[in-house]
């Protein structure tokens, strides 16, 4: 079984990874360990899972406005996630993934999914994303 | 809608002024695209927090624009760095880190921004004005900026403040204007005993508890009856600002765009209201506590960095006391005000007690903490958030007087009379 979400397209990419999801707003300072791509902030519901590879969706971003390097650290580390989907458009996802193209020609992709469908993504759920916002849920 | 560049905007994106501020201007028409933004808009100044070292891509992102050329066109400040610069030795800063670290501070200096090495930079150097529009990283700067001061900046992520730094330009939205800047939500004070609302600790706890209700949303916070000092307002900030990401609070009565309720909202309603009471505010400081037992390896102040004003605060509390021998005792501050500290004869009265300051980062930007420090005590909200999580430790949440009192006896111990 094929479930397909419409989204809407923030940095255009291709990608597929098994999801991570959380509806908590996740902060990388503090949060993402970029060597390991582990979560690591005690208070998140997603602490102690390996996001790097995933395709990782998380509302948007919370605090720190280092969040940007260290997710640009990640892609350089090869442990960042595959794309990114958020319920808006998140400002310091984009920036992370403008640089990351700018300095190593590899944006993540980030992809913005209505509340509702957003909703339907599960953790563990095979997910692709293509270049036009297209997510591709595989429930099996 | 569609970006209109300038000619400049468009003579710096053809790479004119070099390579370095075309790498920069692209970067910052992208993020303009990204935000809708109609134009761009002139800055005067910038806080680049882009300067803390955490591993080699933001330094090659550093390396590459100073390589480039890239020279910063407005005044800049610089946010913490990694390191202490020339007392790095005396913590567990592993060598090769500090060595990186020191690199990242030299390319951001030969891009022409001042060595500043602080993130309190609005008590420091360069303060802006009230109106003017900048440029800061750094989300305690960028809530103080906004709030206090009524200057006009936007929440700069890491890479994007250098990159406005260069050009002189940011795309025109979000709080650079006026009407982004009315207040969202109402949070009335309700009963909260004067004796508190005139106390340190109060500021910390009512920040971390703004930034929860709030998030991203702009706070206005009614019934204060009395003036928060500068270092009151810059704990209240740094704490919304950790626990949410607040970017502009406004106080009625007390911050400049909020001379009363009507103004704070610019007329309009609020989304929602919220009372704030002693309950909640007790809430509210047993989540900045996460250890349980009265064990202490550290008592560390100075989140953010320890103004004049606060080393005024502590020496008296200092005077014929000793740190507790297994116990250290750290403030961290920037060079700045740890020279002025020290001219008027505050640090002499730290250094009797057996303290210790390090300036241009603290204990989050730099793995200066040896393993064998796991239990904190502070007074900074900040500190008490991100702790535990960065750094694996736990931390109890304390008044800047139960902080000397624990360091001397070497466990926790709070006065808790205020919060009865």
């Amino acid at each position: 079984m094929e479930l397909i979400l419409r989204g809407r397209p923030v940095i255009s990419g291709q990608a597929s990874g098994v999801a991570l999801v959380s509806t908590e707003p996740l902060s990388f300072w503090g949060g993402y360990d970029y060597q390991t791509g582990t979560i690591i902030d005690r208070r998140h519901a997603l602490a102690g899972q390996c996001a790097a590879g995933r395709v990782l969706a998380v509302p948007f971003t919370r605090g720190s406005s280092t969040t940007t390097a260290v997710l640009l650290e990640a892609v350089k580390a090869g442990t960042a996630p595959a794309a990114i989907i958020t319920t808006a458009p998140d400002s310091f996802f984009a920036l992370a993934s403008i640089v990351a193209d700018e300095m190593y020609a590899r944006p993540i992709p980030l992809v913005v999914l209505a509340e509702a469908d957003f909703a339907r993504l599960r953790t563990g759920q095979r997910v692709e994303v293509d270049e036009a916002g297209t997510v591709i849920v595989i429930t099996l | 809608m569609t970006l209109h560049l300038s000619p400049y905007d468009r003579s710096l994106l053809a790479g004119e002024y070099g390579a370095g501020a075309k790498m920069a201007m692209s970067v910052v028409v992208r993020m303009a695209e990204f935000h809708g933004a109609e134009r761009l808009l002139d800055i005067e100044q910038a806080h680049i927090d882009s300067s803390i070292y955490m591993g080699e891509a933001g330094l090659e992102f550093a390396e590459r624009l100073a390589g480039l050329g890239a020279k910063v066109a407005v005044p800049a400040t610089l946010n913490v760095s990694a390191v202490d610069e020339h007392h790095w030795q005396e913590w567990a800063v592993p060598p090769d880190w500090a060595a990186n670290a020191r690199r990242q501070m030299a390319a951001y200096v030969q891009m022409g921004c001042r060595p500043t090495w602080t993130c309190a930079p609005y008590q420091v150097d360069l303060i802006p004005k009230f109106g003017q529009q900048i440029a800061w990283g750094e989300s305690n700067a960028i809530v103080f900026a906004n709030s206090v001061i009524g200057a006009r900046t936007e929440r700069y992520p890491d890479l994007l403040d250098i990159c406005a730094a260069i050009t002189g330009r940011v795309p025109a939205v979000g709080l650079h204007l006026t009407e982004n800047r009315a207040g969202q939500l109402l949070l009335e004070l309700s009963d909260i005993p004067l004796a508190l609302q005139q106390d340190d600790s109060f500021y910390p706890v009512l920040g971390h508890l703004l930034g929860k209700v709030a998030r991203e949303r702009i706070p206005v916070v009614t019934g204060l009856q009395v003036r928060p000092t500068e270092d009151q307002f810059k704990a209240l900030g740094a704490a919304s600002a950790s626990s949410g990401a607040v970017a502009l609070f406004h106080l009625v009565g007390h911050t400049p765009e909020a001379p009363t309720l009507e103004a704070a909202f610019q007329g309009r309603q609020p989304e929602e209201s919220h009372t704030i009471t002693l309950d909640s505010l007790r809430a509210a400081r047993r989540e900045l506590t996460t250890a349980t037992g009265a064990r202490l390896d550290l008592v560390v102040l100075g989140s953010p960095h320890f103004s004049l004003a606060e080393f005024k605060q502590l020496a008296p509390l200092l005077v014929g006391r000793r740190v507790h021998p297994e116990v250290k005792f750290l403030v961290t501050s920037s060079r700045a005000m740890t020279l002025l500290a020290q001219k008027a004869g505050y640090l002499a009265a730290l250094e009797a007690f057996g303290g210790k300051v390090t300036v241009d980062t603290c204990i989050l930007a730099s793995p200066m903490l040896p393993p064998e420090i796991k239990r904190l005590m502070t007074n900074s909200a900040k500190y008490a958030y991100y702790a535990p999580g960065m750094l694996n430790t736990e931390i109890t949440f304390g008044s800047l007087a139960d902080c000397v009192q624990s360091a001397v006896e070497g466990r926790v111990v709070r006065d808790e009379s205020l919060w009865k």
